[in-house]
């Protein structure tokens, strides 16, 4: 009952978070989430099972806790940690990206001034594209790639 | 025994050679990118070879099982292979190889991390298709996905949009995935055990069924099914050329194998799984095909035309028939090949003249006879028509449905496959359509060298002098690093001293140094070449994939033989 209700309060909770607006939101919310499936995997091993999956070194009386969804967890746990270290650095690159807006900004208006001169006549779709192709064209390989390192 | 080393391997020796990958360029401070090239495209070969190995021991009845370390059944790490996941474990890895040479092409291999990530990934999905254990195929899953997290934004600049899809694309694969433990969590709760064999074998309870439909609904997010489609045209736009194709041949379509395989081993007999997903996929083949008809880039009309193609699959999943599920196999693996083929020709449009923009382009069928060659070969296959192998998969899916008196079903499928054509038809129209005069605004392009490439000088200069010069690569002085990045000088300016003209172009591309010879130009071109010719092969040859969908679809829909070796030859 307490894990059920723990369950239903973390998954709450992390549904709340996740449809909040604001990058850190999103990211506990993903944490609590994450505690969801951790507590629900432990949850199906049996509640009242909680003596150590090793035999003979817990006391005799307790039933031993089931091992395979520990296993699960902790794998589980390992995966969820290392998805939310590189969302966090995601974000946090999104957030310093923002200084390199105005070179952007130059290519883009550039861009888009030539490729409206160009169709002058079928302007008609929309400049989002040409930003992206701007986007594209500007692209410098990236020095390293700080993602790797999460995973 | 041979058997049991072979299914090991597809997951083994990628994990192994990227993690070699890794050591050597920790030694030797960046590595060197040809060994890294060279051991990628070795080890894929290799898995293609074992898979074909695989491939023919399964169609010989036998079913090549291994529990990893000799452990009792239930807790092994159990793999095994039957005809299903030997044929698309030889199509995926037929499309990795045939990207990381594109890759080569592109420039993208320049990142060093990308040959050892693809690798990584690409064991991932061998072990999804190889693994009888339902929590372990939530690991391969996540094998799968934690590099394409990152071969998402490799080599490009980190943009704010590109960041933004790249925050979408990990929040929907993450969410994903949480549903997808949950479900495993269930299932366990439900049932005691992990292992699709004992689940096959133990009693469909309501308690469990809940459960398995949570792990549908979540394999139904990853494989982009409507409505749970919206991350993936966003997300697949800021990947590069080649990174592309080999995710549109790896990740949704494991969603897809996924399902299959859930769906023939946990779904019992008058479940409304087959119903609901039915009608998912034909909305999804609808939407997907409508969804194209906006989009303005080579790229995105294909990505969008993907989300379509999954509705196919689904369809076929969904009339719970043998023929049906034969015609989603036969369909599944040459489309893997067809759709990677379309994606390479657009990233190499897109290296050689900075845009896939519909707009930016035109005329290129002369410019571009290779290319050309290789989109009219795919795109035949992509809307099914005869003599290539789309036609085959789309008619065993048509027939499928009919036979089973689903003339609605029919209908629709052939209705899409009309307006596929018609979005087909569009693209080949606007990039290599027309008369070569009208290519002046070609000339626009950042590479108004790299143009020259195929063609004599003699038609470039004869074109170039019709754009005006303030257009011309060389004549901006801050178009640096907008050509430099976008395509370079181009191989021409290796090989035509003419063109070689445009010293501002060098000037702002490091980029350029890694394409300018000859291999670069094949590598290129050649991938989406040779899997457009094998689309024209398989369709000439098309009983080949009957029987092995044939052959496939029996195995899932009696899966005994599978069981039994998973479960250590208990009957």
């Amino acid at each position: 009952m307490t894990t059920a209700l723990l369950v239903a309060v973390l998954a709450a909770g992390g549904t709340a978070l996740v449809l909040q607006r604001g990058p850190l939101r999103l990211v506990i919310g993903f944490v609590l989430l994450g505690h969801v499936g951790t507590v629900l995997v432990l949850a199906s091993g049996g509640g009242d099972r909680r003596g150590v999956p090793l035999l003979g070194q817990g006391p005799e009386d307790v039933p031993l806790g089931d091992p395979l969804p520990q296993a699960f967890v902790l794998t589980a746990v390992v995966i969820a940690f290392a998805i939310t270290v590189h969302l966090l650095g995601v974000l946090r690159a999104e957030e310093s990206a923002a200084e390199d807006d105005e070179e952007d900004a130059d290519v883009e208006v550039e861009q888009e001034r030539r490729a409206r001169s160009r169709r002058a006549e079928q302007g008609a779709d929309g400049p989002s594209r040409a930003r992206e192709v701007a986007a594209d064209e500007a692209g410098t390989p990236a020095p390293g790639d700080d993602g790797t390192g999460a995973s | 025994m041979s058997g049991e080393v072979l299914v090991v391997l597809p997951v083994v020796l990628p994990l192994l050679v990227a993690g070699a990958l890794v050591l050597v360029r920790g030694a030797t401070r960046g590595g060197s990118p040809a060994l890294a090239r060279w051991a990628g495209v070795v080890t894929t070969g290799a898995v293609g070879v074992v898979a074909g190995a695989l491939l023919a021991t399964t169609l010989g009845g036998e079913v090549p099982a291994v529990r990893v370390g000799g452990w009792a059944p239930g807790i092994a790490i159990a793999l095994a292979a039957d005809v299903f996941s030997s044929a698309v474990l030889l199509a995926v890895s037929l499309v990795v190889l045939a990207g990381l040479v594109h890759a080569r092409g592109t420039g993208e291999d320049r990142a060093p991390a990308l040959v050892p990530l693809v690798l990584v990934m690409a064991a991932g999905v061998h072990g999804a298709l190889l693994t009888a254990d339902l929590f372990n195929l939530f690991v391969f899953v996540e094998l799968m996905l934690v590099p394409s997290y990152v071969l998402l934004l490799l080599g490009r600049r980190r943009t704010k949009r590109r960041l933004a899809a790249a925050r979408l694309y990990v929040s929907v694969n993450l969410l994903a995935s949480t549903v997808f433990l949950v479900g495993v969590g269930l299932v366990y709760a439900a049932t005691g055990t992990v292992a699709l064999g004992e689940l096959a074998q133990g009693e469909p309870t309501p308690a469990r069924q809940a459960a398995v439909w949570l792990l549908l609904l979540s394999m139904g997010a990853k494989c982009a099914a409507v409505p749970l489609h919206g991350w993936l045209s966003r997300s697949y736009a800021v990947a590069g050329p080649a990174v592309v194709a080999i995710f549109s041949g790896l990740l949704t379509k494991t969603g897809v194998v996924v399902l299959v395989r859930l769906d023939a081993l946990l779904v019992p007999e008058g479940s409304a799984v087959p119903a609901v997903v039915l009608v998912v996929g034909l909305v999804t083949a609808v939407v997907g095909v409508l969804l194209a008809v906006g989009e303005h880039d080579v790229t995105a009309v294909l990505v969008a035309h993907m989300v379509s193609q999954v509705g196919y699959l689904l369809t076929g999943l969904g009339l719970a028939t043998t023929a049906g599920t034969a015609a989603v196999v036969v369909f599944l693996v040459q489309y893997v090949l067809v759709k990677a083929a379309l994606l390479m020709v657009a990233g190499a449009l897109e290296t050689r003249y900075g845009t896939g923009r519909l707009d930016d382009l035109g005329s290129l069928a002369h410019r571009e006879p290779v290319l050309a060659a290789a989109f009219a070969l795919s795109a035949a296959a992509l809307v099914g028509l005869p003599p290539t192998s789309g036609f085959v998969g789309k008619l065993g899916l048509v027939t499928a449905a009919g036979e089973d008196g689903r003339w609605v079903t029919a209908a629709v499928l052939v209705a899409v496959s009309l307006l596929t054509l018609v979005s087909m038809l569009k693209l080949w129209d606007r990039v290599f359509w027309g008369p070569a005069e009208a290519a002046p605004a070609l000339a626009m392009a950042p590479s108004g060298s790299g143009a020259a490439d195929d063609a004599d000088p003699g038609r470039t200069a004869g074109v170039t002098p019709q754009a005006p010069a303030g257009r011309a690569g060389a004549g901006r002085p801050d178009a640096g690093p907008d050509a430099g990045a976008g395509s370079g000088p181009g191989p021409g300016s290796a090989r035509a001293p003419g063109a070689d003209g445009s010293g501002s172009d060098a000037a702002g591309s490091d980029v350029a140094g890694g394409r300018g010879g000859h291999r670069e130009r094949v590598a290129l071109v050649g991938p989406p070449l040779v899997l457009g010719a094998l689309a024209l092969v398989a369709g000439v040859g098309g009983e080949a994939l009957l029987v092995v969908g044939a052959a496939a679809a029996q195995g899932l829909a009696d899966p005994s033989a599978w069981v039994a070796a998973v479960t250590g030859g208990a009957p």
